[in-house]
């Protein structure tokens, strides 16, 4: 019996623009993902907490206002912190190519800029969760 | 005339068109525009013979308005060109301010940071992160003050995005106005205003949608007396366009909340000439330029048949859709970010044609950030070059009697009145929002939209065909994350030099009016005046109407 693979998408901030979470949501689904999506509004807590609840495999974190530097890294912080630091965790949106690095070091393991495709980040989750 | 035109239009397309056709088929089996028209191959005078000129046309100024809503359009004066700017401090922004004025902009739009938006002063929790970010930091009316500070508010008309807190940012401006020594019933302006769409899309609500439309409709009431010069809402169907709906759904749902705000303030017991000329729209302007400028076009004719029919509206001026744009944010790309100038030079070309009153026009540089300094001025010039050099603002709706842009107008007033139908038998726009049907009407058109580019039915000329090896855009502009620390102590200086006493009186009196049935707006403005916090009014408000979820 195959397992499917589970993702949260989550929009950590006060930003509101969900189009590209809702978009990745629904070609995640559709690529046979098990994809729980957050809403908007969530701090880094909500989302480390439903991570851990909804034990999904991987997080993908949205962001278009400018406050990715510290959002994403608490998000991986708080996993860490609760021993749930095998939940990988990557981002997209509105993200200047300098913030990359440091977001890396920080542990968020990709970042998909504009114009990524869908078909990029179906293809990133399959190839780095192999479920048993 | 019409039987020889279709006559000779079947005799083309047996010989002339067939002999092409049948060698070299045409690009695509068959064509359509983003809302899923049906374009012909050619529109010819067949397509108006229905059409009852002085009904349907008319003349500009007058019902129903779809050339336009002013007698002499551009001829007596350009569409105000309004770039949307705020970031990081007040201070920073007047800069911002001063700087656009100066290069020939003739209003002033501001941005307002997300805790601004949502009603979370600088130093909130929820603020971190975020302050000063997608536009500038207000905490309070010192903020406001610094942030005008050497712009006369009786000459300069100033438009905000701003909706769950516009009461508030509006009694700053009046209050600040005051100081200046200018009267509100002079000052000249818009609040976006429009919490509906919020919950459609954008998101920054606060309260539960009938406890705000409360609010929105306390305004109305507030500024039909003392700003009655200020545009009250600007009912906006940019953004949900941007998160993805087409030209008739932005048509549909836009005009849908329209009605809507119209029966909660007649129902609020106002009359609707006392309030109609005061609505505003608000709409984007994306790629496809034929249906763009029909889609602005249905727009109006639609809206002042549902003011007059429906409302029964008397004044022309409560008839009458005036709109700003903004070119498409959407649609911008950060692969090959020059050729944004060209599609705004398009979009923004489009609005005009459209017969727009003011424009936004976005900078190259906004698929990475905010726009620089440079790459506002170059989107400023776009505006200038049209207006100037083109000549298509020397007369008045020069597409219009084009038979396209005619059956096109046509074809969209058509769909969104459908549209619009379907929004009623559900109860409305408030219903239809609250049962979610908008926000899936507008993601399954995103995710058609998405999957079209990525299939490459929909070419994005450098994101999906033509691109090339290139060096991502490095000179962009950032926040200092000092901005944060530096509004957190000039707050904190606010609430140490202000009477508190006073602050917790005004606020006791705003509590008590929202309890009850009493207007907000003139309690927020007492509470403004006294220094009492943006956060502090909202949470006021937020104990006595509580937070709405998003289901």
């Amino acid at each position: 019996m195959s397992r499917k693979i589970r993702v949260l998408i989550a929009k950590p901030g006060l930003d509101g623009h969900d189009r590209g979470a809702k978009v990745i949501a629904r070609a995640l689904r559709d690529a046979g993902m098990e994809v729980i999506y957050t809403g908007i509004r969530q701090t880094p807590d909500q989302i480390a907490n439903a991570a851990i609840q909804e034990s999904v495999n991987i997080v993908g974190l949205s962001s278009l206002s400018g406050a990715h530097n510290g959002l994403f890294p608490k998000v991986v912080h708080i996993l860490k912190e609760k021993k749930a630091d095998d939940i990988l965790v990557f981002g997209g949106g509105i993200i200047p190519v300098d913030d990359i690095p440091e977001l890396k070091k920080a542990g968020i393991r990709e970042i998909f800029q504009p114009g990524a495709s869908t078909e990029d980040i179906i293809k990133y989750i399959k190839e780095n969760i192999q479920l048993e | 005339m019409a039987k020889n035109i279709r006559e000779e239009m079947e005799r083309w397309e047996k010989t002339t068109l067939n002999k092409v056709i049948s060698k070299s088929p045409e690009r695509e089996p068959s064509f359509k525009t983003t809302s899923h028209i049906e374009l012909k191959r050619l529109y010819t005078p067949l397509d108006l013979a229905e059409s009852d000129y002085c009904g349907e046309l008319g003349f500009p100024g007058e019902f129903p308005f779809t050339r336009g809503v002013q007698p002499t359009m551009y001829r007596g004066r350009f569409w105000t060109m309004r770039q949307y700017a705020g970031f990081a401090t007040p201070e920073e922004t007047n800069k911002r301010y001063k700087y656009l004025l100066e290069h020939g902009q003739t209003g002033l739009s501001v941005a307002f940071d997300l805790p601004t938006q949502i009603g979370y002063d600088s130093d909130h929790p929820l603020s971190d992160g975020e302050v000063g970010k997608v536009g500038v930091a207000i905490d309070s009316l010192k903020d406001v003050e610094i942030l005008f500070d050497g712009i006369p508010l009786d000459k300069v008309s100033t438009s905000m995005t701003i909706n769950a807190t516009a009461a508030i940012l509006l009694a700053m401006y009046i209050a600040m106005a005051e100081k200046q020594g200018v009267k509100s019933e002079v000052l000249q302006g818009t609040i976006q205003n429009d919490i509906l769409k919020e919950y459609a899309a954008r998101g920054t609500y606060i309260y539960p949608p009938l406890e705000s439309m409360r609010i929105v409709t306390d305004i109305f009431a507030f500024c039909k007396d003392r700003v009655p010069r200020w545009n009250t809402i600007s009912i906006s169907g940019y953004h949900m366009r941007e998160a993805g709906c087409t030209a008739v759904q932005e048509v549909a749902f836009t005009l849908a909340d329209g009605i809507a705000y119209v029966e909660a303030a007649i129902r609020a017991g106002l009359d609707v000439d006392s309030f109609a000329s005061r609505l505003a729209f608000f709409f984007c302007c994306h790629n496809t330029f034929i249906e763009e400028v029909a889609k602005f076009r249905a727009a109006r004719r639609l809206w002042a048949k549902i003011m007059k029919e429906r409302f029964k509206a008397k004044r022309d001026e409560s008839c009458m859709l005036r709109f700003h744009t903004q070119t498409a944010g959407c649609s911008l790309t950060a692969q090959q970010p020059d050729n944004n100038v060209v599609r705004v030079a398009f979009q923004a070309l489009a609005a005009v044609l459209g017969g727009t009153q003011s424009l936004h026009t976005n900078s190259r540089d906004e698929a990475y950030a905010l726009p620089t300094e440079d790459s506002v001025r170059l989107a400023l010039r776009t505006q200038q070059l049209i207006a100037y050099e083109s000549g298509v603002a020397d007369m008045i709706d020069p597409l219009g009697g084009s038979y396209a842009v005619e059956a096109l107008t046509d074809d969209i007033e058509k769909k969104s009145m459908e549209y619009i139908g379907k929004i009623e038998a559900m109860g409305g726009a408030i219903k239809a929002i609250e049962s979610g049907y908008i926000q899936g009407e507008i993601g399954e058109s995103a995710y058609q939209y998405q999957k079209e580019i990525e299939t490459k039915k929909r070419i994005i000329v450098g994101l999906n065909q033509f691109q090339f090896q290139e060096q991502p855009l490095k000179d962009i502009l950032r926040i200092k994350p000092e901005v944060e620390q530096y509004q957190k102590e000039k707050l904190a200086r606010v609430k140490k030099e202000r009477d508190n006493t006073k602050v917790k009186d005004t606020l006791a009196v705003l509590k008590k009016a929202a309890q009850g049935t009493d207007n907000v707006v003139p309690p927020i403005l007492e509470a403004a005046k006294v220094y009492a916090t943006l956060g502090e009014i909202s949470d006021t408000l937020r104990e006595v109407f509580g937070e709405y979820r998003e289901r």
